[in-house]
């Protein structure tokens, strides 16, 4: 199949972008995204222009480096499957695509479709985790955990942390990247006696790193590729609020 | 040069013990005065800096990609071991540390592995206290299954997503130490060069892969956490930026590198569509526990798999290997599939393919038992292949996955160069020829959280160290280096891409130092190899400037090196005259086609020493003893 590609070019951080066209030719259908790019810059290697630069790492969907917002949808057509994951033979010969980066004041472009998404790691740090230094930890047995709570734990821990999320609210909001965090942590008994410090710490380094407010649209959930759930983010909410309340 | 590899005496079950308190101590308050630079973020690198960190040393943490938490032990998918004994079948730390040596063909050091089995019940301890969501039991306690070569179940596992949540328990105790301020992390930054002062590893070189800065860093020790080397092989599980480079450089400043040809080939992954394919996928090997692997009984039998009755089909692992059936290992796994290959009875287009039939087990045990065990395994599958694994039976076919083989390290996990340290996948120690499924997350944790942090602090303790900083002449002079090759790879205007040198480069080491090697073929591909290496340095392309982001440029300086490497596994191959683990040597079979080791003459891990491109390495022999576990020939028939 052939394929007409308008991509976002931007040589660095500081000066302007703009979408250039580029066709490719005989595109195998058992191809992934990420592959069909592999060999357009290929090309453009042979042709002395300068390749297109993506992130991307692991090409089995768990990384959460890849993502290109794909003529409008983050991710691509295709739900719960990031960038790399995404085959060719979703497309059709002739298609026309729209591929550029993520887009967020939080998710300043480094280069063509290569973001900058440390924001992620230190909303982390202001409260992501548990405190427990090595060596300190109890038997694992000590403390049981209902399977119904491991489970919506680990469905909140999925978040490969692409920032998919963020490109598709209209308003950047990280607010399920944050729930999501939240909610793994906060549904454990582990996770207990830090769980209202973490809300509010989390949140508030979300904002101050520049990212909206959640208005409920409901984009994120759409485009996430590990199907977080919107409850995350009521999660999120509930815990921030209590936090509130009691005066934390 | 003579080995040490400071194992403590004594009964096995204390030498840890003996050794933790015949260590000497950082005084609590004189931590902060010491510099430890981690190289590395993931399930080893990102534990030992969170560690060091919690500890009070002062940390500096590396990583190529843009988090830390993007480290490619993510993407580790069946599960960890650790000898808690919870389904009370019989394990015990004895027997994971039999297991685990047997498992590595008595090739690998029987202290190390035993401190390893010791120190994997403290593993899931920690991971839990972390919140990583690992399977329960309705009771609330912890769930565990078998996995690949063992009988017991010890596995622990969070779905098929085991890394990912041990990587981000790891990823969160390292952000903590972030905004405490005992770790710096540096990401998008590549190590290129090792610095030593006065013997002693002091610090590193690196670029700042978006501005092209060339920096360097001091400390007063160095810690290698950068995975294995199977992109040498260009196709392989791999994630598409793991690379050689740190531990090469390394090796090329002195440090001894440890059974290069030790590497391990994964039964189960999506097979090869075409020649676009960048990288390969592995299915868990956790598939094993309920598929039944097998291909038609007779040649060129092209009917689709449903319409091929029992008697036409050919279990051939359950035939063989009546005991452990599907669950052999993993190096026996994947010969045999190729065997049967080679014979011309492997399927899907290309002939290079096995089935995973889950039809029996989804008839015993119903579809949403399946489904709840490897959902998401199938949802993957289904994805990639566009098949629906629940009604055909899955295609799959072994790919590179793991190297045994890395940098030489002492019980301390030191390299042959003082004050540099090797952990997890980047060093040789604890799997031998061979490593058993859910084993490198146990290793990766146990190194980072409870080995490393102990014995970086006897080397902290016990020397001096003269003050450096980077105005230093061997700082400059690695700088001028790094520089030098980045001008040589922009200068010379090439004609071919770095991904072109590289296929062709991953196509031969697979061909002749692949699932099996004979002598002729290494042969072939020595001569071979330093033809194409002289031909990548004067044809090469590399478009762009080095002050930017320029990703061909980084793949340029990581196949360079995996050229040199590339020679070096087939000299060891070459030299390995036995067959042994995942080192399957043609000429060295048993009658029945198993490998046949030789321990009257191999059994010894061998250290490979540089020097110079092109240059033979010498080579030292670390000889293995084996006092609790005698050697015997692997059965799992």
């Amino acid at each position: 199949m052939n394929l007409i590609l308008h991509i976002w070019r931007q040589r660095n951080a500081n000066e302007k972008g703009r979408m250039v066209r580029y066709e490719v030719r005989d595109v195998n259908q058992e191809m992934s995204f990420l592959e069909m790019l592999d060999v357009l810059n290929e090309d453009l290697i042979a042709k002395g222009e300068d390749p297109v630069a993506f992130d991307h790492d692991c090409r089995e969907g768990i990384c959460g480096m890849c993502g290109i917002m794909i003529s409008g949808v983050a991710h691509g057509p295709l739900p719960a499957t990031t960038t790399c994951q995404l085959h060719m033979r979703h497309f059709k010969d002739g298609d026309e695509l729209y591929l550029e980066p993520w887009r967020a004041r939080a998710f300043p472009v480094i280069k063509d479709l290569v973001v900058d998404r440390s924001a992620f790691d230190r909303v982390i740090a202001a409260g992501g985790y548990i405190s427990v230094s090595a060596g300190s930890a109890p038997e694992a047995n000590s403390v049981p955990v209902p399977k119904e709570a491991a489970e919506r734990s680990m469905d909140a821990a999925q978040c490969i942390g692409c920032g998919a999320c963020v490109a598709m609210c209209p308003n950047a909001a990280a607010a399920l990247f944050v729930g999501a965090k939240i909610a793994h942590l906060g549904t454990l008994p582990q996770g207990q006696p830090e769980r209202y410090h973490r809300a509010i710490a989390m949140v508030a380094q979300a904002s101050a790193e520049g990212f909206g407010s959640c208005t409920n649209i409901g984009e994120c959930e759409a485009v996430c590729p590990k199907e977080i759930k919107l409850e995350v983010i009521a999660q999120m909410n509930r815990d921030f609020l209590k936090a509130k309340w009691a005066g934390r | 040069m003579e080995l040490s590899a400071k194992v403590p005496s004594g009964p096995i079950e204390n030498r840890w013990d003996k050794h933790r308190f015949e260590m000497k101590l950082v005084n609590p308050a004189n931590k902060r005065k010491y510099n430890v630079i981690v190289v590395g973020s993931g399930l080893a690198g990102g534990s030992a800096a969170a560690t060091l960190g919690e500890l009070g040393y002062n940390v500096q943490c590396f990583c190529f990609q843009d988090s830390p938490r993007r480290a490619h032990s993510i993407a580790a998918q069946g599960g960890i071991n650790a000898a808690k004994n919870y389904q009370n079948d019989g394990d015990s730390i004895y027997r994971l540390f039999y297991d685990t040596v047997k498992g590595g063909d008595f090739r690998s050091r029987e202290s190390n592995v035993y401190r390893l089995a010791q120190i994997s019940v403290n593993i899931i301890d920690q991971c839990v206290a972390q919140g990583v969501p690992f399977a329960r039991e309705y009771g609330g306690l912890l769930e565990n299954r078998s996995f690949g070569g063992a009988q017991v179940s010890r596995t622990f596992y969070a779905r098929g997503q085991t890394g990912q949540q041990l990587l981000l328990g790891a990823y969160q105790a390292l952000e903590r130490q972030i905004a405490g301020g005992q770790v710096r992390m540096f990401p998008r930054h590549e190590m290129l060069e090792l610095v030593v002062i006065d013997g002693k590893a002091r610090g590193i070189v690196t670029r700042d892969l978006i501005s092209g800065k060339i920096e360097s860093y001091v400390a007063d020790a160095v810690v290698l956490a950068t995975g294995g080397y199977g992109n040498v092989f260009y196709l392989s599980t791999n994630a598409k930026g793991c690379n050689v480079t740190a531990i090469w450089r390394a090796h090329k400043k002195g440090a001894l590198f440890a059974n290069p040809c030790f590497t391990q080939i994964h039964p189960t992954c999506i097979p090869v569509t075409g020649d676009y394919q960048s990288k390969l996928t592995l299915m868990s090997e956790s598939l094993r526990n309920d598929g039944r692997i097998w291909v038609p009984l007779k040649k060129d039998d092209k009917r689709p798999p449903n319409q091929i009755p029992k008697e036409d089909r050919d279990y051939f692992l359950e035939r063989k290997y009546p005991s452990f059936g599907n669950l052999v290992p993993r190096d026996v796994a994947s010969r045999n599939a190729k065997a049967v290959c080679d014979e011309g009875r492997g399927v899907g287009e290309s002939g290079y393919g096995v089935y995973l039939d889950f039809h029996d087990a989804i008839e015993r045990l119903g579809k949403d038992v399946i489904k709840e065990r490897y959902g998401n395994l199938f949802d993957m599958y289904q994805r990639i292949t566009d098949e629906n694994p629940y009604e055909v039976p899955m295609r799959i076919y072994p790919a590179s996955h793991y190297t045994m083989g890395g940098l030489w390290v002492d019980y301390n996990l030191m390299t042959t160069i003082p004050g540099l340290y090797a952990i997890g996948e980047a060093n040789f120690s604890d799997h031998g020829a061979n490593r058993l499924g859910a084993s490198a997350l146990m290793q990766g944790l146990a190194d980072g959280y409870f080995i490393l942090p102990y014995t970086i602090g006897d080397y902290l303790a016990t020397n001096k160290f003269e003050k450096v900083d980077t105005s230093h002449a061997a700082f400059r002079e690695a700088e001028t280096q790094v520089a030098c090759q980045i001008k040589r790879f922009l200068e010379m205007k090439g004609t071919r891409s770095v991904d072109s040198f590289h296929r062709e480069l991953g196509k031969l080491v697979w061909e002749y130092c692949g699932m099996s090697r004979s002598a002729e073929g290494l042969k072939y591909a020595l001569g071979r190899i330093p033809e194409l290496r002289e031909q990548f340095w004067r044809e090469v392309k590399v478009l762009g400037t080095g002050e930017e982001l320029n990703q061909s440029l980084e793949k340029a300086g990581r196949v360079g090196d995996f050229f040199e490497l590339a020679e070096l596994m087939c000299l060891d191959a070459l030299d390995r005259n036995e067959s042994c683990g995942g080192h399957f040597r043609e000429e060295y079979q048993t009658p029945e086609g198993e490998a046949q080791r030789d321990d009257e003459r191999y059994s010894y891990a061998a250290a490979w020493q540089f020097k110079g491109v092109g240059e033979p390495p010498v080579l030292h022999k670390e000889p293995l003893e084996f006092e609790y576990v005698h050697p015997s020939q692997r059965s799992y028939k």
